[in-house]
């Protein structure tokens, strides 16, 4: 069977990867999904890819694993995006790639938000620290920042962003808002109010507060108090920058040259997920261009079906040793062996068609590439290339065995 | 309780730690029914607040409160044979407004006051800014529960704790270093101390689960050179979870691409293929040996690693609760538990 078209069906569009990274007008390609289904992958192959079909393009990647990222020279961490080196540009193409250092990131954005004094102010505090590493949120945050910073550049035409390991695949949409609330909630309010004499609500400093920092006082030690009420009023000189710039990196991922792929592997899990995100997407009116259904296992002997195969390997397990060739015992162990593992693939791939089909079915007109699950890890510009290849060629990918 | 040594027989408070969705939630349940054998009383505990634990035992989101949720692994021929029926599993799901509560109802008798802190959001404050905070209150629950007595003996024999994954796992252990960035002084670093005793003492081991991948064995590696960094935590076993059957020896797998010989035994089984299956099997073969050969060198990394290691199978169809037993007997068969 050809295996894409017998799955899908008649009704479920391909994906178009070629025309999506040909087409000039994009800008943008946002790869997102839940953990670990293949997003820095995907990002990193399709970068590729676009450089070598003439386009000027940067990546950005949030989590390589480590030999991923040598292989593209993501060696030094200073939050630029360095060129690639291997990258075939005989079409006239780029690579740029960068890792996302999220600390700094952070840094970077007070320091161009607060005069010198007060930065050092805010980057010495220990709740700026504290936020600035390990806030839920953060990395989401500065990821969309960083990309707003490297579109404001205009040194590419393209480029392609990876989402941090999230394990709900909208806390990338959700992260710049949560973080924004959380920086202008009652909480903060209420701590900066002491250190702002004069402002009106101070007249609301009543018993109800007096006696919440007193017991926050007595649980923390009245240093800390006074450490998050410092970093408070400093922050708060630059709350309207935050707000500013995330919001218009929200703009720019609903703008026309965007195009968001959603990664799923074929597992309820994963694609349940990227339903959510589909649904998600729909509403906030981002251009969603497609799914990538990643790790798929598909045999090269489909048209031999499992029971068949079981069968046969049944038959070969029970005959008497000795027949056929001179050793033939052993041959036959080893054939049965191969039958009984062509039957868990096909069962295996059965499952993935049938988890699958439910979310093309919940979402027929969203079109759909799949790349097979190879048998060793993704770690260089070639297996980034052969993901490449086979996200663009559709038709024929996954019905020969990989590379190398 | 059989007299039979595991391998962490001093220990009564596991932490279970791997990168995300390797089976962290699943291998915590698995250990807490493998150590609650006859006569034994384990506490599971959840600390992330994704009711991960009231999933996959298929019951109702848990509150914050000690529950039964599940029989133990009846011992030592398996659930519920010759051995006995086993003890019990309780299952609780910390999230660190409870524990606030509780820490100041504890030590201070300030509940009340806890209920104003919380409404006025201090909680959402300290778990956004300050995860420190925070994680010092989940793992002081841990760690109380571990430590609380009635009528001179422990309450729970062991409490299994369904940790945060490796990324986070040793700033999360780490609480009072962590707090004292904030708090130099005071209760809460006080508390932190104590929690950290117990952290940091032969009753406590973190495992680590991870599956024979790149990255899941990359981090699991990073985690525990982390871990023995912060001397005096105990670095406990490694769980490779979802592991599929070898279906050939190593023999095979190198011999396995001899096409007229698949063609042979083929038609020996009477399968009247095209000319080109023999060969498309073959290429489906190697790419299976290429795959087990990777396999068998992430094991090599994490064995080299130097813990004890355990292998517990890819359980195909979802998980449940006869999939936890299984789970659970491999984990007690091993000398996990
Ligand atoms: N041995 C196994 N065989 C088959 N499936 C498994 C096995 N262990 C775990 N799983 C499945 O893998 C998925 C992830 O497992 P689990 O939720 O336990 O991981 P986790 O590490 O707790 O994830 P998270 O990081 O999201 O908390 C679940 O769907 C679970 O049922
Ligand atoms: N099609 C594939 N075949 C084999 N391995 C893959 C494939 N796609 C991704 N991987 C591997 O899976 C792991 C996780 O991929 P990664 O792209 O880092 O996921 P994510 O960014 O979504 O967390 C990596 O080790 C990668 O090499
Ligand atoms: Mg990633
Ligand atoms: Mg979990």
């Amino acid at each position: 069977m050809s295996h894409a078209s017998g799955r899908h069906g008649v009704t479920t569009p391909r994906l178009e990867m070629d025309r999506i990274i040909d087409d000039r007008r994009t800008r943008i390609i946002v790869c997102c999904g839940s953990g670990g289904v293949g997003k820095t992958t995907a990002a990193a192959a399709i970068g590729l890819r676009a450089a070598e079909r003439g386009r000027q393009t940067c990546v950005l990647t949030v989590d390589p694993a480590r030999r991923l990222a040598q292989s593209m020279g993501l060696t030094s961490l200073d939050n630029t995006p360095r060129p690639v080196d291997g990258v075939d540009g005989t079409s006239g193409g780029s690579l740029h790639a960068m890792m996302l250092d999220m600390k700094r990131t952070f840094d970077e954005i007070v320091e161009a938000h607060a005069d010198p004094d007060r930065a050092a102010q805010i980057l010495a505090n220990p709740f700026y620290q504290s936020l600035s590493s390990s806030f839920a949120g953060t990395q989401e945050y500065m990821a969309m920042e960083k990309l707003g910073q490297l579109r404001r550049a205009e040194e590419w035409d393209l480029i392609v962003v990876d989402t941090p390991p999230s394990r709900n695949a909208l806390d990338f949409l959700d992260a710049p808002q949560r973080l924004g609330r959380f920086l202008d909630g009652r909480l903060i309010r209420v701590l900066a109010s002491p250190v702002k004499a004069g402002r009106p609500y101070m007249k609301m400093l009543n018993a109800g507060l007096s006696m919440m920092t007193g017991a926050l006082t007595k649980l923390l030690g009245a240093q800390v108090l006074k450490d998050a009420q410092t970093f408070i009023t400093a922050f708060d000189t630059m709350f309207g920058g935050f707000r500013e710039r995330a919001e218009s990196t929200y703009r720019l991922l609903q703008a026309p040259g965007t195009s968001f792929l959603v990664v799923a592997a074929p597992e309820p899990d994963a694609l349940r997920e990227a339903s959510y995100f589909v649904e998600r997407l729909d509403e906030e009116r981002m251009p969603l261009a497609g799914l990538i259904l990643n790790r798929v296992h598909r045999s090269p002997a489909a048209r031999l079906s499992a029971a068949r195969s079981l069968a046969a390997a049944e038959t070969l397990e029970v005959m008497p040793n000795g027949t056929g060739a001179a050793d033939g015992a052993p041959r036959y162990t080893l054939a049965a062996a191969a039958l009984r593992l062509h039957a868990e693939r096909m069962n295996l791939s059965g499952r993935e068609q049938r988890v699958a089909g439910a979310f093309t079915s919940a979402h027929p007109t969203v079109p759909v590439a799949e790349v097979v699950a190879l048998p060793v890890d993704v770690h260089d510009l070639a297996g980034l290339r052969y993901i490449g290849e086979s996200l663009a060629n559709q038709s024929q990918a996954g019905s020969r065995a990989p590379l190398r | 309780m059989t007299a039979r040594d595991t391998d962490w027989d001093g220990v009564r408070l596991h932490v279970v730690t791997g990168k995300g969705g390797t089976g962290k939630t699943t291998v915590a349940a698995a250990l807490a029914l493998a150590l609650a054998g006859r006569g034994r009383k384990v506490l599971l505990i959840e600390v992330e607040g994704r009711q991960g634990i009231a999933r996959l035992f298929d019951s109702p989101p848990l509150p914050y409160e000690e529950r039964k949720i599940a029989i133990g692994l009846g011992g030592p021929e398996g659930p519920r044979v010759s051995g006995g029926p086993g003890g019990d599993v309780y299952a609780l799901a910390v999230d660190p407004e409870g524990a606030l509560l509780d820490y100041l109802e504890m030590f201070y008798n300030l509940r009340r006051t806890g209920k104003a802190l919380t409404r006025l959001g201090v909680v959402d404050f300290a778990t956004t800014i300050a995860p420190g905070l925070s994680d010092v209150l989940v793992t002081g629950k841990a760690t109380e529960a571990t430590r609380r007595r009635q009528k001179g003996v422990h309450v729970y024999d062991n409490v299994v704790m369904d940790a945060p994954p490796t990324g986070r796992i040793s700033r999360f252990l780490n609480v009072s270093t962590e707090v004292s960035g904030l708090a130099k002084v005071g209760p809460i670093r006080t508390h932190a101390d104590t929690v950290a005793r117990v952290i940091r003492s032969p009753q406590t081991a973190v495992h680590f689960v991870a599956t024979l991948e790149e990255m899941p064995v990359q981090e699991t590696l990073d985690g525990i050179a982390e871990l023995r960094a912060m001397t005096e935590i105990q670095v406990g076993g490694i769980m490779i979870n979802m592991v599929r059957p070898a279906m050939l020896g190593p023999d095979d797998l190198q011999a396995a691409t001899d096409e007229a010989e698949l063609a042979t035994a083929l038609k020996a089984a009477g399968v009247n293929g095209d000319s080109a299956l023999p060969r498309d099997l073959a290429a489906e073969l190697a790419g299976h040996a290429r795959h087990v050969e990777l396999q068998d060198r992430e094991r090599c990394e994490l064995t080299a690693a130097g813990q004890p290691s355990y292998e517990l199978p890819m359980i195909t169809d979802g998980i449940d609760l006869a999939g936890l037993y299984r789970l659970a007997a491999e984990l007690r068969n091993q000398g996990a538990a």
